[in-house]
Formats: C-alpha cells, structure tokens, sequence
C-alpha cells in the first residue's frame, strides 16, 4: 500500500500495528475511541494488548501509568481535546512527576473537529503538556513522519505527547526521510523571512512560501515536529539569518509553538515575530478549512503576517 | 481462617508502634503532620508489609513482588515507616522526610523512594494507577498480586468510581483494596456531608468482592486477606473499620487533619508512647 494514499490518522493507526509486531511491550489503552482514532486495526490485531477501560479518559492514563510501572509501553489513545485537558491530573500526578514510559497520543487535534464545535476543538493541548517536566511532546506534518514518530517515541523511556491531526493532504515527505525527534527541519530555505510551522499547518505554511515567492519574498520554512524539547540551535540560527519569524499552528497562540518559540527567543535572540493561531477564543462549529479561514490560520493569512513582521523588523531593526 | 502466632502478633504489635513512634519522632513539635490519617491505617500497613506481602527490600524491584500503592498519599509516614523498617533504607532517612534532597517527599514519590511504585497525594489517582498495574499482571499471568489502601474520602473522587469499574470489568482478582473506613475527612466526620453510605452496598453493585474487617484488629485484618485469596474473577475490598488519630490520644485533641503537636502536646505524646511501648511483647526489631 503506498503511503501517499494514507492520511494522518491512518497512517498512526498502520504505524501501531507495525510496533505491535515488533515489541511485545506496546499495549493500547482505549477509552471507547478506536474506531474514530484509527487504532481499531492494532485492537483487531492484538485484543489481548488492547485494554479498553470504557468513556473514562482520565482512567486510561492513569491505568496505562500503572502498565507503565510494571514494564509495559502504554500508547493511550483518545481525542486530544480529553487526551490533554480531562486528564491533566492523572498526566501531571502520574505520568509526568511519575516519569510513567506512557505514550499520550491525542487524535484530531486542533481544529480537525471543526464541525463538532469548541467542545472537541483541541487549542491548548500542546500548552497543558508542554507545562510539564519530563514531558516530550511531537507533533508530526504528515503521513510519513507520523509513521515514523509512532515508532521513534516508543524508543524513548518516559512521557511522549504525541499529537495527531486529521489531515488528508499530499505528503511532505518521501519514504527516504529520517524522523530525528529534537531536530527542526528546514524544508525550504529562504532569506527574508522564515515560517516556524507544526503539524499539518507545515503544509500551509509551504503553500505561503510559494505565495510569497510570488511576491518575490523568500520565505524559510521550518518544520517544529518536536515543541518539547525545542531545537533552539536551529531556531535561534534561523531567527539570525532572517530577522524575522512567524510561527503557524492549529492551536491557540498561548503557550503553544508561537508561545515556546517566543519564549526562546526572547531569552537568546529577540527577533520580531507574528503568530498564527487561535486568539484566545474558542471557535464555532464549521468544517476545518472554513474555521481555518475565519480565524485567521489560512495560508494567505501567513503571507499578511510575513509582511507585516518584515515591516516591523524595518521598523524596529533598520533591517530593509 | 487460619489464626495469627503470638510470636507474630507481638511483632506486628510492635510495629504499629514504631509507626507511630516513627511519625511523633519526625514531627516533634515543629512539623505540621496528618496525625490521624497514619495512624489510622498503622495496622492495615503494618499487616502488609510484616505478615502478608513477598517482597524484597535489597531488590526493590524483584519482578515476583507484591505491589503496594497507597492511593491515601497524605499518609505517607506509616509507608515510609513500613518501608524503613522492612529494610528498603535506614531508619535514619525519616528524619530528612520532606526536606531539601530527601528520598521522602512529603507524598509518595515512585521516582525517589525506593519501595514505592505510585506517586500519589492527589486523591483518586493511586486507585487507578493499580488498576493498570493489576492488568499488567493478568497480561503477564504474573502470581503478584496488588495491594492498595485507599481512605474513604477517596470515594468522594469521581476517578475513584472509575477505577473501580474497569477493575470488575476486567476481573481483576490480583487486586485488593484495604478501605480505610475511619469516617473522617478533612473537614470533619462524613455522616450526612461528604457522605458515601451505603458503601458496601456501592461496591458490590460495581461487582467488587465486599467483606468488612477491624482496622487495628490485626486477625481480623488477617482473616480479610486471606479470604481475599478465595475469590476468583473478581477484585476485593476490606472496608476496614478505623479510628482516625487511633492510639495516641494527644492526637485527637485536634479537630484539623493537618496539623503541629504543641511542645506540651509532643512531650505528653512521648509519655504516651512509652506508656504503649512497656505493654509490648517484642521491643527491638
């Protein structure tokens, strides 16, 4: 099956199924959610290693800490909107104080529910988790590296948030790529200013880099598969080289990749910035691509906020 | 049921008292304590730790040990206690307890204490991280078995009901939960506030494996864990009846749960413990 016909979900879905085969650590815990989070397939395959604790979101993490704690490599599986917020208790007590070898993996995240309305709209999952020591969090771009993640984080000893969109778009990336967890990806350079995107926002983000380009500004684009722990090297060389940065993600611009990067740079390198995300509000129910250009997160968007920090670096910088 | 040795009840004896001992030695007068959270479960973990799990304290991590959670974190001296004296560590460290580079914060903390499997101190979540535990032992056919004490406050946490569903769903009989029944929560007694009544009656409707013990009565305790080993397909709970403060009166001269013994209140708790210590049958360990 080629993987350019696979979206997102499903390729996290197969990814587990492949792991599953190879480490007979790896277990699933369900909270009623295998069908719409595509871990149905490993279920079918190992319902022995499928634990399905019932609508008890909090209850899956906490016991996937405790199949942690007795050697087992729990990937707990939900909607990341109660992936991240329902059960940040059980996540900060046992999980991340705990150091619980506990994969959280959060489905449809940002707005991929659109439709469903704020209730399952996720825009602060990548802030809760971002919040707590010992805590990795990725966020892959496509098909291919969510693959590649499913299987990179179950190599690592401790709390992962892995977080997952519903996009069904044309890959970033070919098989020949080679997931680095902690390592940003320049995937176009440019010189005028560089895009900071996460998740399936990377490929907006390269759709306003050819707008640009078409306005005859050349845009950098930088894929954060990783927010925690950030890749400041890469950020702060970038930020050097273009003076000038916008972040871009499906999430509210608190304490989310826009946050993480301000916060770096802020500490090493102050740079104008512009971030693209939710404004502190909650959305309406519509379908993703309409809640994407009502507030704010479509690739034209991108390109106004490109401008508009390339004005304000003149301003401020006297940097044309 | 088989019937305690008196060589082994006057051991046990003897702990329960250390466990106090243990607890007014590391407050003193100076340190803000649950009193009566730990001396109400004193026997139940004492029943534990010198007379019923297998464990190693040179390996703490020996695959076949029983696991121990204490979803109660709040009582965190009698496990420190427990452990200390089961030989996890020296006796020594409760004096560092919660104290800059301790192995004893002030809850349990599985990363520093050797011996503790669960962080615990939010309520509601020990519970349920043995339950994943439990199921990693039915997964493993493993011949552990879990262990937890949980207050009755707890059932107040909505976490805790949830818990206790997916262990019946998944017929977890390696499970038993001592049920720290003293009446009492943070604010006073539960009857008509906090209240969980009937409590039998709501385990039992989650398919749990219901009997009923004396809490500082160590045949009792007795007689509940080895009935425990009878029942198939089901998890158990001993609604261990308690006595919050039980054993020191000094301590119940104090409405709050937390809270410092006056200088005058430590000494007369000294007087006290010597007091129990001359009625014990075994005087070292």
């Amino acid at each position: 099956m080629s993987i350019e016909a696979l979206d997102v979900a499903k390729a996290f879905g197969e990814a587990l199924v492949e792991l599953g085969e190879k480490n007979p650590k790896v277990v699933i815990v369900e909270a009623d959610l295998a069908d719409s989070c595509c871990s149905d397939h490993f279920r079918d395959r190992f319902p022995e290693r499928t634990i399905d604790v019932g609508v008890a979101e909090a209850t899956a993490v906490a016991v996937s800490a405790g199949l942690a704690f007795s050697g087992k490599i729990p990937y707990v599986n939900t909607f990341a909107v109660f992936a991240a917020a329902r059960t940040f208790d059980q996540v900060r007590q046992l999980v991340a104080y705990g150091r619980a070898n506990v994969k959280i993996c959060g489905s449809a995240a940002g707005l991929s529910l659109g439709y469903a309305g704020a209730s399952h709209h996720s825009l602060e999952d990548i802030a809760l988790m971002r919040s707590q020591p010992n805590m990795i969090v990725v966020s892959p771009s496509d098909a291919i590296e969510t693959r590649q993640m499913v299987h990179a984080i179950a190599e690592i000893k401790g709390p992962v948030y892995l977080r997952l969109s519903r996009a069904k778009k044309p890959p970033i990336y070919d098989e020949n790529y080679q997931l680095e967890i902690g390592k940003a990806v320049i995937l176009k350079d440019g010189t005028d200013v560089a895009l900071f995107a996460t998740g399936d926002m990377v490929f907006e983000a390269l759709k306003a880099a050819e707008l640009l380009a078409g306005e005859g500004i050349s845009a950098e684009v930088v894929n954060i598969h990783t927010i925690k722990p950030l890749d400041v090297d890469t950020i702060i060389r970038v930020a050097q080289k273009t003076r000038a940065i916008v972040t871009i993600e499906d999430h509210s611009i608190i304490g989310g990749l826009g946050g993480a990067i301000a916060e770096c740079l802020g500490e090493h390198m102050p740079t104008p910035m512009r971030r693209i995300g939710l404004r502190d509000t909650f959305c309406e129910s519509d379908s993703t691509n309409v809640l994407r250009e009502a507030y704010g997160l479509a690739p034209h968007h991108i390109v106004d906020a490109a401008i508009e920090v390339m004005e304000m670096r003149t301003i401020s910088l006297g940097i044309p | 049921m088989k019937q305690l040795d008196p060589e082994m009840l006057a051991r046990l004896q003897y702990q329960s008292y250390r466990i106090r001992w243990h607890t007014v030695d590391i407050a003193r007068d100076h340190l803000k304590m649950h009193f009566g959270a730990v001396f109400s479960i004193a026997e139940m973990i004492v029943s534990l730790y010198f007379n019923w799990m297998r464990y190693d304290p040179k390996n703490p991590q020996w695959e076949e040990r029983d696991r121990f959670v204490l979803s109660k974190g709040h009582a965190a001296p009698a496990l420190y206690s427990a452990l200390g004296e089961a030989g996890y560590y020296d006796l020594e460290e409760l004096q560092t307890f919660r104290s800059l580079h301790s192995i004893l914060q002030g809850h349990p903390c599985r990363v520093k204490t050797p011996g503790v499997e669960v962080s615990s101190g939010s309520l509601g979540t020990g519970i349920a991280a043995a339950v994943g535990i439990a199921i990693a032992g039915k997964l493993d056919k493993a011949a552990w078995r879990v262990y937890v004490i949980l207050s009755d406050a707890e059932c107040n946490e909505g976490s805790t009901w949830e818990a206790i569903q997916v262990a019946s769903n998944h017929r977890l009989d390696n499970l038993v939960v001592l049920l720290d029944r003293n009446g009492t929560s943070a604010s006073g007694p539960m009857a008509n506030r906090n209240d969980i009544e009937p409590l039998r009656d709501k385990w039992q409707a989650f398919n749990w494996a219901v009997t009923e013990a004396r809490g500082h009565d160590f045949q009792s305790i007795y007689e509940g864990l080895q009935w425990s080993e009878t029942i198939t397909g089901r998890p158990v709970v001993i609604i261990c009846h308690t006595e919050k403060g039980r054993g020191m009166s000094v301590v119940k001269e104090h409405p709050e749960h937390n809270f410092m013994l006056k200088t005058e209140q430590y000494r007369r708790a000294l007087t006290e413990l010597e007091n129990i210590e001359k009625e014990l049958l075994v005087h070292v360990n």
